[in-house]
């Protein structure tokens, strides 16, 4: 799925930024964003994972590189004659923490990050990984070992990220881990919706990281944003394997206990003066899974949050979410004028999400001819199977009604 | 120490941009920066695309060798102690906010001849 994800990515044909973040924010915006009337709907439950399609298009972008440090640092530091600290506990967590970064480097490819992380950090077997991630061991073998290559040819070092770099670069691996997580939750191509063992590294990961860095806002705003997600698993695909929108889960079925810390992690995150991307997303995750009800979701706040979200992280996708909560505050017409805006954005190209909402949009407008068109426009690109067979199903379902 | 090459590919462009000569001083500046960090090795600015020449087997063409939306305009090389310094050098390239971008890819192997006037 991946191997065929990334080659798929590589036809994409768009300026990049952090992949991470924009397939999270795709995740989220599908599975928060219900969209009341039928085509809509959909979009708004299913977790889409065209993560490696986004990552492709969104890693250029986003690299603001890191200053010079001192390499590989040892005992001493001559020049300001202090020893560094050689706690055997701090020594081990620093160790664990370079790996971390290390194999969440910018420098690699995705695939290669998520593949090392689970190898390296998570000591996955190399079979497992590929398991995992539909791929034979070879493929994944080969994969590792190119990873290596270039961490060896290109001298990608073992070091902690500086002040200056570290905001960036925990972004990178928070987005790696949250990579792993949504690949679990959804594959981009294939016929099934989940792989819980990923889910579960990734839970893990995030765990260790926030032991490792307990002071860090956003690596909590990370473990808020998985814990509500995952909080909603059992209801978000139904008997047959087919996805349930978010208006028809059975909000009983719903991790309350797993809700509430995660609301906790949140409330602490949004005290900061520009809270973090993860914080927001999972503050917005928030919104819909503590509405009782679908309809008692509260729209507003969750439009308010993305305009804060945009400050600092003004990405089209975030953009073309926070419309699609736009047209259920302030009606179709004011979304879909939005989204006409965004959708001239190359890096929104061959985003099966921009139809779909337009489809839906224009159904509720009434203008059906022109929603049937983005419809098709939509599955044609959209690769996971089972969503692909829910659009369909949609489709089908309208042309019956007609 | 190890050596990377930055190569800096700009967009090919249907019209000559005139800002006075104001990128080229910005590249001009920045190669200062460099020699004066002994952080470079060699640099080099070619002239445009459109003055390429290609070879392919026994076949002599005009124009570069691959028909991209974006062209080599130059590339340098510079001395780092490995790739996150070379990337936070290559970063501040003017080329970077001029439109264009940077590729960085590690030396295998170099030489450059000590070359003597020629007298004529």
């Amino acid at each position: 799925m991946l191997a065929a994800a990334a080659s798929t990515a590589r036809d994409l044909d768009v300026a990049e930024e952090c992949a991470q973040e924009a397939f999270a924010t795709a995740f989220e915006a599908w599975s928060r964003d219900g969209i009341p009337d039928n085509p809509g709907a959909w979009l708004s439950t299913v977790a889409k994972r065209r993560a490696v399609d986004v990552i492709r298009r969104e890693v250029t972008l986003r690299t603001k590189l890191p200053l010079l440090v001192e390499h590989n640092v040892t005992v001493t530091d001559d020049d300001r004659g202090e020893l560094i600290d050689t706690d055997s506990k701090d020594t081990m967590k620093d160790e664990r923490l370079r790996l971390i970064f290390l194999c969440c480097h910018p420098a690699l490819a995705p695939e290669a990050q998520m593949a090392l992380t689970l190898r390296l950090v998570c000591g996955m077997s190399t079979e497992d990984i590929a398991r995992l991630f539909l791929v034979s061991e070879t493929t994944m073998g080969a994969r590792l070992t190119r990873a290596k290559q270039k961490i060896s040819t290109a001298r990608i070092p073992l070091r902690m990220p500086s002040e200056a770099e570290m905001p960036d670069r925990l972004r990178a691996v928070l987005g790696v881990i949250y990579l792993l997580f949504t690949t679990g939750h959804t594959a981009t191509t294939g016929t099934s919706l989940m792989r819980p063992e990923l889910v579960d590294e990734a839970m893990h990961l995030t765990h260790v990281l926030q032991e490792l860095m307990p002071d860090e806002r956003e690596v909590r705003g990370l473990l808020a944003l998985l814990l509500v997600t995952d909080a909603r698993r059992s209801t978000r695909v139904g008997v047959d394997g087919e996805l349930i929108r978010l208006d028809e889960q059975d909000r009983s079925q719903w991790d309350a206990l797993a809700i509430a810390r995660a609301s906790d992690l949140v409330e602490e995150g949004l005290r900061a003066t520009q809270p973090g991307r993860y914080v927001l997303q999972a503050a917005i995750a928030l919104v819909h899974a503590q509405a009782t009800t679908y309809d008692d979701t509260n729209w507003r706040e969750i439009v308010r949050l993305y305009d804060v979200l945009l400050v600092s992280w003004p990405s089209p996708i975030v953009a073309l979410n926070r419309a699609v909560a736009v047209s259920m505050v302030d009606g179709p017409a004011a979304a879909l004028a939005l989204v006409e805006e965004l959708e001239i954005d190359v890096r929104l190209k061959d985003y099966h999400y921009v139809p779909a909402i337009k489809a839906d949009l224009l159904r509720r407008l009434s203008r059906d001819d022109e929603a049937l068109k983005e419809s098709n426009r939509a599955l044609e690109l959209t690769r996971n199977d089972t969503e692909r067979e829910f659009l369909a199903a949609q489709m089908r379902e309208r042309a019956s009604d007609v | 120490m190890a050596e990377y090459a930055i190569l800096l590919y700009a967009p090919v462009l249907d019209h000559h941009e005139d800002d006075g000569g104001a990128a080229r001083a910005e590249h001009e500046q920045h190669s200062e920066d460099l020699q004066h960090a002994g952080t470079m090795v060699a640099a080099f600015a070619l002239e445009p695309h459109t003055m390429s020449t290609s070879i392919r087997g026994d076949v002599i063409t005009d124009g570069p060798f691959l028909e991209t939306k974006e062209v080599i305009a130059g590339f340098c090389i510079i001395e780092a102690t490995d790739l996150d310094a070379a990337l936070a050098i290559a970063k501040t390239n003017p080329i970077c906010h001029q439109g264009g971008g940077v590729e960085v890819r590690p030396v295998e192997d170099w030489v450059i001849p000590t070359r003597h006037a020629h007298q004529h």
